[in-house]
């Protein structure tokens, strides 16, 4: 293990934002750390880096005992979500910075930073200062900041947070294809579910302190622990006292076994895929359907409808 | 140039042949005359308040020629004066530069009971007339001191003085960048195996550098003028205690106009000098941040 967080508690003030947090991180790994704002994964992420102090519990890394190391001890690289790129210094002095706190060759800190500033794609811009880069440059260059020193883990705090969606989704399969290359210990911080799903080999849940599931993206996307997971995970829908996948669900106009009946109270069309909202009962409720499917069940405000969980499909029973 | 202004609402209707050029172009005409009207009232109140009253002092004082204005500042009293004054200035400005930085440092970074009076008493030197300033140092520091340290009449009766009136500058000048500063970068460092002295050397320091220096450039350039803080508890002593401004008074008194303004030139001089260096410094610094 990479990582191991054994019994972690801590409070700031009396709100208690971690709790009896214990997570392993396997070495080699690419981990996201999911979970609702204020669960405490950010936390969790500093507490291993050194930034913050747990008020009980250890952490270890690669082996060594590290919860009373100072951050500058513990050999992690941490890479922020508003960059914290160090403004007076060039791109190339961003990413030496390490090497020179280390006190390493001259020749050796220029190659080692050409190398990593060539992995991120910045070679061009070794000169620039961080305020004549654009928000996902500056990103890559404090992953390349990070890198230098070669960490025994990388650890980033929602790292396409502050990027708007189009380069937030370029830098994520980037991010994957570079620990291809880079195979570093890796563990980021996300409230995006898809972002974890596509990114991450491993997925640590975590709401309201807690760790609530733990496993590869689709464990956790099709056994969901709970209700609350399964949410978390995607769009839900309730029918029959059970919590469906919206496009688990079988629509048809003449009845079958085991199926509710529905009226149809609205048809949005989205692109390529149609939601029909449904009345069942007293009870509302959605289904995903192809738009060609829908067209042929010829689905209108009105239309009665028969629905039911497709078989085998992931349905939840929830108290009413 | 013609200041035909055209407001924005009556030039909106634009003909059907040219969409949109008419109401952008009478835009920027407003626009340029605005700038116009803003750069000239600032031009000529600039003029009329620092500009000319400088002019003429220097006319006044190289207005005799530069034999006369040579000898003015030359003799051993001026010679001595203006000494005193740029020295002790200067050794003013550096001890603003570390204490108000620390001062600075502590008002944002720490917390400690009464933060908020001792915030807002770093303004009273600014807030103070600079001649009850004086007379507070005097009772406090004079021949009678309940504390018994006696400074009236000496040299450092004068650096206490100007101490006590630039105080603000350094502190309110890095106070604000300070607020400011990335927290992040700190911790960026401590992870990339920065202690926290190297931190602040190579973080935090640089950051703070450009205002450090304004703040002191400000300070020097209040120090050297200083009058009234000064002229109490120095007792005016030539060759020992008198600063530039006080012998300017004293000139005038004697009717020595030139040699007044002669004294005064010097000062001018050095102050510019001194903010010039200082803003080329803060410039380059700028360009490599």
């Amino acid at each position: 293990m990479a990582i191991e967080v054994r019994d972690v508690n801590k409070n700031f003030g009396k709100t208690p934002v971690l709790k009896d947090i214990t997570v392993d991180v396997p070495s080699g790994s690419l981990t996201a750390l999911l979970g609702p704002s204020g669960g405490g994964k950010s936390t969790l992420l500093r507490v291993i880096a050194g930034l913050e102090n747990p008020d009980t519990g250890t952490v270890v890394i690669s082996g060594v005992d590290a919860t009373r190391l100072s951050p500058q001890r513990r050999n992690v690289g941490f890479v922020f979500q508003h960059y914290a790129a160090f403004k007076h210094l060039s791109v190339f002095r961003n990413v030496a910075f390490g090497l020179e706190v280390r006190k390493q060759p001259k020749d050796k800190i220029r190659a080692r930073v050409m190398e990593l500033l060539e992995l991120v794609h910045l070679q061009d811009f070794a000169e620039r200062y961080p305020g004549q880069l654009s928000g996902g440059q500056r990103q890559r260059m404090a992953l390349a900041r990070a890198l230098a020193v070669e960490p025994q883990v990388l650890l980033l705090d929602e790292p396409f947070g502050a990027l708007d969606a189009q380069v937030r989704k370029e830098l994520r399969s980037w991010l994957r294809r570079l620990h291809d290359e880079v195979h570093v210990t890796t563990v980021f911080v996300t409230h995006d579910q898809e972002e974890a799903i596509e990114v991450a080999d491993r997925i640590v849940l975590l709401a309201d302190g807690k760790v609530v599931q733990t496993g590869s993206p689709h464990e956790i996307y099709d056994h969901p622990a709970n209700e609350f997971v399964m949410s978390f995970l995607g769009p839900v829908t309730r029918i029959d006292g059970h919590l469906v996948r919206p496009h688990d669900i079988e629509v048809s106009l003449d009845p079958s076994p085991g199926a509710t009946e529905a009226i149809v109270s609205r048809v949005v069309r989205l692109g390529f895929e149609v939601r029909v909202e449904l009345t069942i009962g007293e009870q509302e409720a959605f289904a995903q359907l192809t738009r060609a499917h829908a067209d042929q069940l010829g689905l209108a405000p009105g239309t009665a409808v028969h629905v039911r969980p497709a078989a085998g499909a992931k349905a939840l029973p929830v108290p009413a | 140039m013609t200041t035909t202004v055209v407001p924005a609402g009556a030039a909106a209707p634009a003909g059907p042949g040219q969409p949109e050029k008419v109401p952008v172009s009478a835009g920027r005409r407003q626009h340029r005359a605005g700038t116009a009207i803003g750069l000239g009232t600032a031009i000529i109140y600039l003029s009329l308040i620092v500009l000319i009253p400088l002019a003429a002092v220097v006319w006044k004082g190289a207005g005799r020629g530069p034999g006369f204005f040579w000898d003015a500042i030359t003799t051993p009293e001026a010679k001595s004066t203006l000494l005193l004054t740029v020295g002790a200035s200067m050794l003013v400005a550096v001890l603003n530069l570390v204490l108000g930085t620390l001062i600075a440092w502590v008002l944002v970074r720490d917390s400690f009971p009464g933060k908020t009076i001792v915030d807002t008493l770093i303004d009273l030197p600014f807030a103070l007339p600079t001649i009850v300033a004086g007379l507070v140092l005097l009772t406090l520091y004079g021949p009678k001191s309940p504390l018994g340290i006696n400074l009236a009449y000496q040299r450092s009766g004068v650096v206490v003085a100007l101490l006590f009136v630039t105080l603000p500058f350094v502190v309110r000048t890095v106070q604000p960048v300070l607020l400011e500063l990335d927290r992040d970068m700190e911790q960026a460092a401590a992870s990339l195996g920065a202690g926290p002295w190297l931190t602040f050397r190579r973080i935090i320091l640089p950051n703070l550098l450009p205002a450090m220096i304004s703040g002191t450039a400000l300070a020097f350039a209040r120090a050297i003028a200083e009058y009234g803080s000064t002229v109490l508890i120095s007792g005016n002593i030539p060759f020992k205690t008198q600063v530039a401004s006080v012998q300017i008074v004293s000139q005038i008194e004697s009717d020595n106009m030139a040699g007044a303004a002669a004294v005064a030139t010097v000062l001018l001089v050095v102050a510019l000098v001194v903010l010039l260096t200082l803003d080329l410094i803060q410039r380059w610094g700028a360009r490599r941040g």
